[in-house]
């Protein structure tokens, strides 16, 4: 369908501020999800040198654990931590949305689709502290 | 309850202005009225240059979206009653240019919508006299929701995405889409991938989510767009490890 | 204020975006793929009034039913003014039509083995109604909308608004439209003009129509010189909310609310309409006729026994008794309505509710195929009077007629636009006049001082005085001396909008001035039919005479702009005027 050409008188045009996402909470927990990638980027930086380390032998891998116990990299995984988290549930919160899962042509509830990821998470949460608090 | 309520309505004259300013005017605070009673009253009582749009007052026509103190709105659903004591502020709806006071311009969401391709596409046509093509109860439950949208663009206004780029769909369009997708008699859906799943199509989208929130017929447009991506994902992986599925 | 001028032009030209015009412009366009087609719409199309029908679209298909009981349903509901060969036409095309759309997409509610359902409707004796849940002209609306997007060769002119036909050698041959955006004035010349711009409720104070229904289209006709027909047969809803007109659906009497005046007394009882039970009961009380439930009103305001509201005499209408549960499981939808758009909860309050002008059986006269009198003129939907509904019309038949006679209009003017010569070429001088004309009589401001609202209130006003329900020959001329003096008053508007971009109010004149136009119509058809039937109820004729009136009045304007009423027979095909059974 076509439409015919016309002349536009001036439309105004209002630029999106820098500092739209500051104007609502909505939006400064997206753009805070956002960021949490860059915890997540620091946590698969951290294991691969972990890894490094373990691979040089046990001095390396000593001065490694020492350098992770430094109050600064405490406080910065603490930070990591926080974003993961909330990265996590906002992510679960927002998955059934993703998901239009259909049973029997009835869409199924967006809880049974958040709870299980929870659990799914908890389960594995059990299973690395088995793994870690073992010895 | 007082008797009047402040209204602070953005003007602007492309004839006279440069940018857009703020008018005040006080109009009575009646239990009854709308943001969009308010605005008549002026219109008819005040200052009949005062231009918007309007049509139904009952939530269908999806003319009346303005925002509201900030928030996006159909006006004819929103009672001043709610925001007083205390001013409303009443602007244009954001991320579309404005032509005059409170009416915007949506050329741009038309020109997607056609894009979108929102018809039913079927390889054959089936012809009349052969009757209705068959849809059970959940089947139209598939895809009903979606079919909800007055088009009255609160979700574009909703969506930063759409504000820092123009060139995305936006979630309207791209629900829409999703709509005739679902639709169990289209079989449109590879064609409408190949348009809408590029950088300014489904993956533009963030997952900001307010779409959704502002959305007065509860399409839930964000939704639909991760429920697209999902799709254009699998057929993707499909088309890599099957490639003689063709078309 | 200056006015641009620009030119283009088409085959085919329809006016008005709703559901009608879509219609007309995909017929036209699939019958014949090289005619080239414009719409002009004033507002986009998918906001026009097809959007707010709720209830449905009747078209028989159940084995149990037949194209006859739904012609013989409508033509007694229509107190036999319909024209018979247009509604055996209308019944037989509609279920195809319902079924063309359904192909396009339209999501009609379902039976578990995935048939269209169809659900029974006030007035028809069969269940016949399809529906799309209690939203069906707006999935209609947008079915056609979104099939329309795909048919390249129709042209959009969205937001612009015709102000004048372009008539010459007595043949119609297109438009001219104000661009809202700019202001800039275009002549669309076209072979055949098809006027699908819906009807005019907004003459009244009280309606459940959308603030763009003000008869433009009629209007547009009447000017050019083809009759309005039948324009004194307005159709009421007993129960709209007073501020707002949104209509409180006939369900909400069915699950047994109740009616009541000031006293909290159920009123009805005291109108031969039955003794009040606490259950409903079907065609007694709450749930008799509508047109007996308006008419009780009035006479409840007579005896001073109204409530009196912020916005004149209404009844309460009950539900309270009901129950929270009872209201959220069977009438969600009304409670929505009232909560979202009128600030009111019938859980616990009173809802206030009076007859609301609804729709308008009368418009411009056609035939079967669309056409009017005038050559290359054709009209569909509620602007066309073709005429199905007669003095009446029947719930669930206004969206099956506008698909069915909007088709028909769509081929029967594409044929005629191909049958045609290019465009005269006075068309341009014509254009430039309008353009004069209407710097003249909007421009300047200095010296006039009357405002648009208070013009429309006052004719609102005598309207529902001397035009309302119910009429008499002294209310009449008292209403029609007032409307004249409304059209002297009017070209001293003043107009505080002296721009050209997006100056909705220059629309509103134009839009009063249409309907000073269609209201001077209706007074005067309603003053000559001295006789009740249907929709048209006279205090001083209050019996049907078909000796004299079995026939359509046609309003054609004069030179001095008052109507000329003369009359034109009603076809009779197979079913004989009789007594109306029920649902008067």
């Amino acid at each position: 369908m076509a439409i015919p050409t016309y002349y536009p008188p001036r439309a105004y045009r209002t630029r999106v501020s820098t500092y739209w996402w500051l104007r609502s909470w909505p939006y400064l927990r997206f753009i805070l999800r956002e960021l949490s990638s860059i915890s997540v980027a620091w946590f698969v930086l951290v294991t691969l040198l972990q890894l490094g380390a373990l691979h040089r032998g046990p001095a390396e891998y000593a001065r490694f654990g020492e350098w992770l116990r430094s109050p600064l990299m405490i406080a910065g995984n603490a930070v990591a931590l926080f974003f993961l988290l909330f990265h996590a549930i906002t992510w679960f919160n927002l998955a059934p949305k993703a998901m239009a899962v259909r049973i029997r042509g009835k869409r199924v509830p967006p809880l049974f689709i958040t709870v299980p990821n929870y659990i799914a998470w908890l389960a594995a949460s059990l299973f690395v502290a088995f793994v870690l608090l073992r010895g | 309850m007082a008797e009047t309520i402040t209204l602070e309505v953005q003007r602007y004259n492309p004839e006279k202005d440069t940018e857009p300013g703020l008018q005040t005017y006080e109009v009575p605070l009646k239990k009854e009225w709308v943001v969009l009673d308010a605005l008549n009253y002026v219109k008819d009582k005040v200052d009949g240059s005062l231009s918007f749009r309007w049509s139904c007052r009952m939530g269908i026509c999806g003319s009346c979206g303005m925002m509201v103190n900030g928030e996006p709105k159909l006006t004819c659903a929103t009672f001043l009653t709610d925001y007083a004591p205390g001013t409303v502020r009443v602007e244009p709806l954001k991320h579309f240019p404005v032509l005059r006071d409170l009416v915007v311009d949506i050329t741009d969401f038309l020109a997607k919508l056609s894009r979108a391709k929102p018809w039913l596409i079927r390889k054959q046509e089936k012809p009349l006299a052969e009757g209705e093509y068959l849809q059970t109860p959940e089947q139209l439950d598939a895809f009903k929701q979606f079919s909800m949208c007055i088009n009255c663009l609160l979700c574009y206004a909703a969506c930063p995405v759409y504000g820092l780029d123009p060139l995305f769909s936006g979630p309207a369009a791209i629900a829409l889409a999703q709509r005739y997708n679902m639709d169990s008699r289209d079989q449109g859906a590879a064609q409408r991938l190949d348009i809408l799943s590029h950088s300014d199509g489904i993956w533009g989208c963030t997952f900001v989510g307010e779409c959704t929130e502002v959305c007065p017929k509860h399409v839930d447009p964000a939704g639909a767009i991760q429920q697209y991506k999902l799709t254009a994902t699998t057929e993707w992986f499909k088309s890599m490890l099957m490639p003689w599925r063709g078309e | 204020m200056e006015l641009m001028l620009d030119i283009s032009s088409h085959d085919l030209l329809i006016i008005g975006g709703g559901g009608a015009g879509l219609r007309a412009a995909i017929a036209a366009s699939e019958v014949f793929p090289n005619l080239n087609i414009g719409i002009v719409s004033k507002v986009y199309p998918m906001r026009s009034h097809t959007v707010s029908a709720e209830g449905g679209a009747a078209g028989a298909i159940r084995s149990d039913d037949s194209l006859d009981e739904h012609a013989y349903d409508t033509i007694s509901g229509g107190d036999w003014l319909c024209d018979q060969d247009a509604v055996e036409a209308f019944v037989k095309e509609a279920p195809e039509e319902l079924l063309r759309l359904e192909h396009w997409g339209c999501p009609w509610n379902r039976e578990p083995d995935g048939h269209i359902a169809v659900r029974p409707f006030g007035g028809m004796k069969k269940m016949r109604t399809w529906f799309a849940a209690d939203k069906t002209g707006f999935h209609m609306l947008h079915t056609l909308f979104q099939t329309c997007l795909k048919h390249s060769a129709i042209t959009r002119y969205d937001e612009y608004f015709a102000t004048k036909l372009l008539v010459e050698e007595g043949r119609v041959q297109g438009c001219i439209a104000l661009e809202l955006m700019s202001g800039k004035l275009q002549a669309i010349t076209a072979k055949a003009v098809i006027l699908t711009t819906g009807g005019c409720g907004r003459v009244f104070r009280f309606t459940t129509n959308a603030s763009i229904k003000t008869g433009d289209g009629m209007s547009l006709a009447y000017r050019a010189g083809a009759p309005l027909k039948d324009m004194e047969f307005i159709q009421y809803h007993p129960t709209g909310l007073p501020f707002t007109g949104i209509l409180i659906t006939e369900a909400v009497r069915s699950e047994g609310g109740y009616l009541l005046n000031k006293d909290g007394y159920r009123y009805l009882q005291d109108y031969n309409l039955g003794t009040p039970q606490p259950k409903p009961v079907l065609r007694s009380m709450e749930l008799g006729p509508r047109d007996r439930l308006s008419q009780a009103f009035v006479k409840e305001v007579e005896k001073g026994r109204a409530v009196e509201g912020p916005y004149g005499p209404v009844v309460h209408l009950d539900l309270r008794h009901l129950g929270e549960r009872i209201i959220n499981t069977k009438l969600p939808f009304v409670r929505e309505l009232c909560l979202k758009y009128e600030n009111i909860d019938p859980v616990t309050e009173l809802v206030p509710v009076r007859p609301v002008a609804h729709y308008m059986m009368g418009g411009v006269d056609t035939d079967i195929n669309g056409a009017t009198p005038l050559a290359g003129l054709y009209a569909a939907g509620e602007v066309a009077c073709v005429s199905i509904n007669g003095a009446n019309r029947l719930g669930s038949n206004s969206l099956p007629e506008l698909l069915v006679f909007g088709a028909r209009a769509g081929v029967h003017a594409g044929r005629f636009a191909l049958e045609q010569k290019s465009p005269g070429r006075h068309l341009l001088t014509q254009a430039l006049d309008e353009e004069a004309l209407i710097r003249r009589q909007f421009l300047p401001k200095t010296g006039r001082r009357e405002r648009i609202s208070a013009i429309r209130e006052q004719m609102q006003k005598i309207m529902e005085d001397g035009a309302g329900i119910y009429r008499s020959g002294a209310s009449l001329t008292e209403a029609a001396g007032k409307l004249r003096e409304l059209q002297e008053r009017f070209p001293n508007i003043a107009l505080d909008d002296q721009s050209q971009a997006f100056n909705t109010e220059l629309i509103s004149a134009f839009e009063l001035s249409s309907m000073l136009d269609v209201a001077e119509t209706m007074v005067h058809c309603a003053l000559n039919r001295c006789e009740s039937r249907g929709a048209h109820q006279r205090t001083d004729f209050p019996a049907r005479n078909d000796e004299k009136f079995l026939a359509h009045s046609l309003a054609t304007r004069k030179a001095d702009g008052t109507p000329q009423v003369s009359y034109s027979p009603v076809t009779i095909t197979r079913w004989p005027p009789a007594e109306r059974v029920y649902g008067k």
